[in-house]
């Protein structure tokens, strides 16, 4: 059943001149949806048309209201030839459809043709009358909210976590189709637009059903992706994580909360309270906190938390690739059920339970990155998986069979049967689940996937077509992990105590005040787990002597209780939680395959035999990165492999940083396997000398002053060779560790055998990037670890780059440096542009590569430059640094801070004595920690003060964001001098000093645009400019009319760029999401003015930014 | 390797300053990359050639896309193509619309038409503005000519209110535009060594007051048409013999004794006296208004310097023989004869240096 669409044409602006006698135009619109159309009356000589149109009302099903996009054309009326286009508006009515939405569209959205570009501007207002329907058999799932970000969104609170939903939605490419012979490139494009806009409506509705199936209200995370398959088709698919959202309301306690990073102690303060707990620690086995409330075990799909006991420990990355399904001998224990020997049979069970809870779920997948406190239990590594597919197909698409594809799966060469893309996803998601459980791990968080298509003639402007065979990489990555089955639970509202608490915590990403983590921290691990947030996550999940893979278990930094792997590696955002020692930093894994020319199967088993080498010299990379920037963990890892005619490049990002409860990165050795040449020996201890200076010099850079091992990291003296092979000898003996005492840990160093050339290769590519300019940091995380003081100045952007190998006949090492020079330049010209915004942050660093011809390597990237307040950094960071020198100083010191805070703590000179012994080693004597103590008062005096400040800046800013919205609209319907709201953009799921009050919906905006005129418009490059200028304009616009003043979580999903020089012609693609906001700043002498006007500038005045 | 494409797009569209300067300037991607690797941005920035070239070129193309909109201001404010913060925007629109002086004294009292745009080389030799530049600026003067010729109104105010310029720039183009309008002359050697600004003053001087029309207004204000023939009555004063003896001596009178220059002034007066007159007379022919200004120089300005007279002795001179008038009791043009040497007064105090 239906609703009412009304939509009103008001004025236009700025319109072309399209008679050029007069130079003026008759402009007159058609309104369409679904298959009605209205017009406005002819506005005759003017480029500036008012309009002022009756309301056109459209009575419609709510399934084509999901479906449909408003399309206004905008025409300019000939009496004697046919009436010329000047261009479209396609407008997402989606937004409209949630109550807690936007409730009315206003404003002026630019005019775009595809050929033109934008061509003026039209005045629009559209309304949507729902009737109640309570069909349960309804095909609609109007109401159901979806959100781009990947946390749970800042005014809502997570009820429930349903579990990862999916669809796809396949049909034919209008670009493909025969008509598109004799039609207009203008024709074909908007068809190919309206197309795609009617399957991501299906696409939307059908998760949406999904979502209400499984009692949810709302898609997180939600990630659509078109793979453009050529003549196969065109797929549109989504993954999302179903979730029960309750909205906050604006001014509840626990919406006050500041972002983590704007409170300097966050990270200093981690878990007020759990030193408390610590005695109490699972390796008992009458501990009461395994026992489960009843409640809880008297559900049937409920699950007692899980316990975690010592044996259970942590992890790496463990990636498989290509298309071998069955697990890596490594894997081959499988189970992630505990048989180590402390942990008892009743722990067993639990953790069964705990299993069985997401085990009921067809694929425990999550595609959220950062979780509510309490959430993310522990965390195993990266999971990811590839396969190769040729895309095939057998009809003709004239036919119209819009399903007819012959999927040929290469692996498995006898599969006659054809499959569905949904049945390789499926496979895909299967890999990874296998994976994760040998981990010992139930479920995969930031999870994502993607394709990587590969057309053998790759021609894509008209009349040419694109042959049939082509290669398509299918991939999935996450991170596995062992989650709080709580939040999973079904009638979790309804429980009492301790679930009451779930609905006062506060929403992801706000436990920045003490407060809010006292909360969280004394009521979760009080029931149900002994690991201090802080590091919990570090603790290996699987079990310490069935290892999935060789790793090196220490015990944590932090609790010192159980057991850490060396190195971590994940692709979620870093735990607002965690301990985190400096800051982080971006690292980059680059590399070029050559591969031979091929089409078909030969094509496809090339490039599956050399996917697992790049993934394991990717790894390798990133692993020699890693410990030369002295760090031990990477967060938000994405590893990207594209495919060309003659090779293949893997792109592997992520953000490194030092977690407090790993153990030190040792250094990296290198070893020459025959040291017998005197020169050769110098060779190599000038090599050293570059690389230990180059950590030494990094720790400064990111401010790492590790606790303990310090001296002997950075003092380590170019080894002798007898030094070097007792460090080679600990490193290959370490599939046989059992027990290894801390000291030993520590002491590890990375060998790198000089002898071959790829050793070679990676060192000079350790050494060839380029570091930082001063003030610069950047990640491609949320946030970077140890900056906490964001002004409100940011700049998002979007970089392309493509570049041509003149020199066809290049080696791979040739190709890897073009390549990392490529990036690095890249990165260089990009901390050039944004100089202004010194000292500034780029974070969510998101890099594309695709290979789109022959010689052509394309980079794209897109970003938000942050600019932060170096005096108040300067503080924190000295804070932190004296902080870090001893772990128990942390400790005591949060200790002590949320004591006068939430008052329900001790004396914080009782603690000491309440540290486990295992803390205390490295500091025994009763004299240092008498000074510590005085240290720490002094310094949690000067972290209160700053915490204080935030919390009572971001009370001030509770006044009512209703009517301000309100006052907004007031003024933005005004006619022409208007003047435009200004709309901010960034990738992340936060504006910093900010609060976003309301979601308005998402944007999921794909755009086509097509020149014939290459030269005349400057050029593939003013090409581009111009139209990812007018992409952003769009989005803006789009945000604007529905009230809002930012977009967050933007990303640019696909870029896809032709150029045809010869013809001088050239076609982009281009697929925008993120989520429209309303957002208010956190003073209230701020809040007013980004509402309303556009006059508001950064706090920093600097250049460019707002 | 070589790169085939490279942009920068920001959500708030990054300018610098230094390089729109450049671009204005009329110079090449690869010149203004010179000028920036002096200025020492990369010691600044550990940046490469490489990086500033792509910068540059970057922004150069920003600007294109932006002069479309540069030519209407108004449409910068509410154009969604480039979000620019407001100041940047007044920036952006106030450098566009600066000329350089030593170009503008050029084309001053020129036709603004194809064929003096088709000289604008010439130009851009003799100046050293690149041509680039001498174009932009030409299409600017002629770009406001255009618009402020159909308005009705005050012409300064008309300017700043359709092109969002500051008041200075407003005033400035003002005159450009009245010069155009009256094809004053300004190219004569003579007149070399005066300024653009000391036209532009005049032009102020002679604007400045009512006028509610646009082809009216354009007209030196003074040609006003009821003024045409009070003008012409001024010239009782030369051709009426005792008239202009009685007004000799009434200046002579008031002058003796308060300047060295005292003799030639008496010698002068008749000759210098004439001079004005007969410019008044002059400006009620159209044709002949464009001499305005070597008329000036040549009847007034130069015998006045060839005599030394310093710029007190000149505003003494003008003071009283301007005031003597109101004496002469034949003399009944008293308020054309105010209005006139008002303006003549404050343009001759203003040319008259070296």
């Amino acid at each position: 059943m239906p609703g009412k669409l009304k939509a009103k044409i008001v004025a236009g602006r700025h319109l072309p001149v399209m008679d050029r006698a007069s130079d003026l135009t008759d402009a007159f619109v058609e309104v369409k949806f679904g298959n009605t159309t209205f017009k406005t009356d002819v506005y005759p000589k003017s480029l500036n048309p008012q309009w002022n149109s009756e309301w056109f009302k459209f009575e419609v099903d709510d399934e084509d209201l999901q479906d449909e996009p408003l399309q206004i054309t905008v025409l300019d009326h000939d009496t004697y030839s046919a009436n010329d286009a000047i261009g479209k508006v396609y407008i997402d009515i989606d937004p409209l459809l949630s109550s807690e939405a936007a409730t009315v569209i206003s404003g002026w959205f630019p005019i775009y043709d595809t050929i033109h570009g934008i061509r003026g501007e039209i005045n629009v207002l559209v309304k949507v009358d729902l009737f109640n329907d309570l069909n349960r058999f309804r095909q609609s799932s109007c109401g159901v909210k979806f959100f781009c970000t990947t946390s749970i969104p800042r005014c809502y609170r997570a009820a429930l976590v349903h579990g990862f939903v999916e669809e796809l939605v396949v049909n034919e490419d209008p670009e493909y189709q025969w008509i598109d012979r004799i039609r207009t490139p203008r024709a074909s494009n908007e068809a190919r637009q309206r197309l795609i806009s009617l399957m991501s409506g299906e696409l939307q509705r059908k998760i949406g059903l999904k979502v209400l199936e499984m009692g949810g209200n709302a898609v997180v995370g939600y990630l659509q992706c078109f793979d453009l398959e050529g003549e196969s088709g065109l797929v549109v698919r989504a993954i999302g994580t179903a979730c029960t959202l309750d909205k906050l309301i604006p001014g509840s306690a626990s919406n006050t909360n500041t972002h983590p990073n704007t409170a300097p102690a966050s990270n200093a303060c981690n878990s007020p309270s759990k030193e408390i707990k610590e005695p109490v620690f699972s390796e008992d086995p009458t501990h009461p906190l395994s026992v489960p409330p009843t409640p809880l075990r008297t559900l049937p799909s409920s699950s007692s938390p899980p316990p975690f006991s010592p044996s259970k420990l942590c992890s790496r990355q463990s990636s498989s690739s290509d298309t071998d399904l069955s697990l890596t001998p490594k894997m081959g224990m499988g189970s992630g059920i505990s048989v180590g020997k402390e942990a008892g049979p009743l722990k067993t069970l639990l953790r069964q339970q705990a299993q069985s809870a997401l085990e009921q779920r067809e694929f425990p997948f999550f595609t959220l990155t950062c979780f509510p406190p309490g959430f993310l239990v522990h965390i195993g590594g990266v999971v990811s998986a590839r396969s190769v597919k040729l895309l095939d197909r057998i009809h003709n698409p004239a036919l119209g069979n819009t399903r007819s594809y012959k999927l040929l799966d290469w692996n498995s060469v006898a599969a006659d049967e054809p499959e569905t893309r949904d049945a390789w996803w499926e496979e895909i998601r299967q890999e990874i689940k296998s994976h994760a459980k040998a981990l010992g791990c139930h479920a995969v968080v930031g999870y994502s996937e993607s394709t990587t298509i590969w057309y053998i003639t790759h021609t894509i402007l008209r009349p040419t077509s694109i042959s049939s065979e082509e290669v398509c990489i299918l991939s999935a990555s996450g991170t596995a992990a062992m989650l709080n089955p709580r939040f999973m639970r079904e009638g979790c509202l309804d429980a009492g105590g301790s679930d009451q608490r779930l609905s006062r915590q506060p929403p992801l990403g706000m436990v920045g005040s003490e407060r809010a983590e006292g909360e969280v921290s004394s009521s979760w691990l009080g029931f149900d787990d002994a690991s201090p947030p802080s590091c919990g996550f570090c603790h290996i999940p699987y079990d310490e002597f069935n290892m999935p893979f060789p790793a090196q278990l220490t015990y944590c930094y932090h609790c010192r209780r159980q057991k850490v792997p060396d190195v971590l590696f994940t692709t979620i955002d870093l735990p607002a939680e965690a301990a985190v020692t400096g800051k982080g930093c971006l690292i980059q894994a680059r590399l070029c395959r050559t591969k031979k020319k091929a089409q078909g199967e030969v094509n496809a088993t090339a490039i599956s035999n050399l996917l697992p080498f790049m993934e394991y010299e990717l790894h390798t990379q990133l692993m020699n990165k890693l410990k030369l920037r002295c760090m031990n963990a990477l967060f938000g890892l994405r590893i990207q492999i594209s495919v060309g005619e003659n090779m293949l490049l893997g792109l592997a990002s992520a953000t490194g940083v030092y977690l407090s409860a790993l153990p030190a990165p040792g250094g990296i050795q290198i070893a020459g396997k025959t040291p017998s040449d005197l020169s050769y020996d110098q060779h190599i201890s000038t090599m050293q000398k570059r690389i230990n200076d180059t950590i030494a010099m990094n720790k400064e850079l990111y401010n790492i002053h590790p606790p303990e091992c310090i001296e002997e990291v950075v003092g380590s003296p170019i080894p002798d060779r007898q030094r070097s092979r007792l460090f080679r000898s600990t490193s290959e003996s370490s599939d046989e560790l059992s027990e290894l005492d801390l000291s030993h840990g520590k002491k590890d160093a990375f060998v790198l055998e000089i002898d071959d050339t790829d050793a070679v290769e990676d060192i000079q590519s350790l050494l060839t990037d380029a570091p930082m300019p001063a003030g610069f940091y950047s990640c491609n995380t949320e946030v970077m670890p140890g900056i906490y003081n964001w002004t409100s100045g940011l700049q998002m952007f979007t970089s392309v780059r493509v570049y041509r190998l003149n020199n066809a006949n290049l080696t791979n090492q040739g190709l890897n440096k073009i390549f990392t020079d490529l990036c690095e330049n890249l990165l260089k010209s990009l901390y050039f542009k944004l100089r202004s915004m010194i000292p500034c942050c780029l974070c969510h660093l998101n890099f594309t590569v695709a290979v789109p011809e022959e010689e052509l390597i394309q980079v794209a990237v897109t970003a938000v430059a942050m600019s932060f307040d170096k005096e108040t950094q300067l503080a924190a960071d000295k804070a932190l640094n004296k902080g870090s020198g001893e772990n128990e100083e942390q400790l005591q010191f949060s200790m002590e801070l949320c004591g006068e805070s939430t008052s329900s703590n001790n004396q914080p000179t009782a603690k000491p004595s309440g540290l486990p012994e295992s803390a205390m080693t490295h500091s025994s004597s009763r004299d240092r920690c008498s000074t510590w103590l005085e240290l720490l008062r002094l310094k949690a005096h000067t972290i209160r003060r700053g915490s204080v400040k935030t919390t009572s800046s971001s009370e001030r800013c509770s006044p009512l964001p209703e009517v301000r919205s309100r006052s907004l609209r007031s003024t933005r319907s005004l006619p022409c001098g208007a003047p435009v709201t200004v709309v901010k953009m960034t990738p992340l799921s936060f504006l910093p000093r900010t609060r976003i009050v309301k979601y308005l919906g998402i944007i999921n905006m794909f755009f086509i645009r097509e020149t014939t005129s290459l030269r005349e418009e400057g050029g593939v490059s003013g090409f581009l400019h111009s139209f990812i200028a007018e992409v952003f304009a769009m989005v803006r616009a789009h945000v604007a009319a529905l009230g809002g003043n930012a977009v967050v979580s933007y990303s640019m999903k696909e870029c896809v760029f032709m150029e045809n020089p010869n013809k001088n012609q050239a076609q982009c693609l281009i697929n925008v999401s993120g989520d429209a906001v309303i957002f208010v700043r956190e003073s209230d002498q701020e809040a007013i003015p980004p509402l309303i006007t556009c006059g508001q500038t950064s706090t920093t005045g600097a250049d460019g930014t707002t | 390797m070589s790169v085939e494409l490279d942009v920068f797009v920001g959500n708030t569209t990054i300018m610098d300053e230094e390089v729109y300067q450049f671009w204005l300037d009329g110079y090449t991607v690869n010149d203004a990359v010179k000028v920036r690797m002096e200025g020492g941005v990369l010691e600044e920035c550990e940046a490469s050639a490489e990086v500033l070239r792509s910068d540059t070129m970057d922004q150069y193309r920003t600007f294109q896309m932006c002069e479309r909109l540069l030519h209407s201001p108004a449409k910068l404010a509410n154009q969604l193509l480039f979000q620019i913060p407001p100041h940047r925007q007044a920036m952006l629109i106030e450098r566009y619309y600066t000329f350089d002086g030593v170009f503008v004294r050029e084309v001053l009292g020129k036709k603004l038409s194809k064929g003096t745009k088709k000289d604008l080389d010439d130009v851009s030799a003799k100046t050293g503005v690149t041509l680039k530049s001498c174009r932009r600026q030409f299409d600017n003067f002629k770009r406001v000519f255009k618009v402020v010729e159909e308005l009705k109104g005050p012409l300064v105010e008309n300017i700043r209110q359709h092109f969002l310029l500051s008041d200075k720039l407003a005033r400035d183009y003002a005159a450009i535009v009245f010069f155009a309008n009256n094809r004053f002359e300004t190219g004569k050697k003579k007149l070399h060594y005066l300024t653009f600004q000391d036209f532009a003053f005049c032009a102020g001087q002679l604007i400045i007051v009512h006028c509610n029309h646009s082809r009216v207004l354009m007209r030196p204000a003074l040609i006003g048409k009821e003024f045409l023939q009070d003008l012409k009555e001024l010239k009782i004063l030369i051709t009426d013999k005792d008239l202009l003896d009685q007004h000799k001596s009434l200046v002579c009178t008031a002058l003796r004794g308060k300047t060295k220059a005292f003799n030639e002034m008496e010698a002068n007066f008749k000759n210098l006296s004439r001079g004005l007159v007969n410019i008044a007379a002059k400006l009620t022919n159209t044709k002949d208004v464009r001499d305005f200004f070597i008329d000036l120089v040549e009847k007034f300005i130069e015998p006045c310097r060839s005599d030394k007279w310093t710029a007190g002795d000149m505003r003494l001179y003008l003071t009283h023989y301007t005031n003597s008038a109101h004496i002469l009791d034949t003399f009944k043009h008293q308020v054309v004869w105010d209005r006139y040497m008002g303006v003549i007064k404050s343009c001759i105090l203003k040319m008259y240096h070296d």
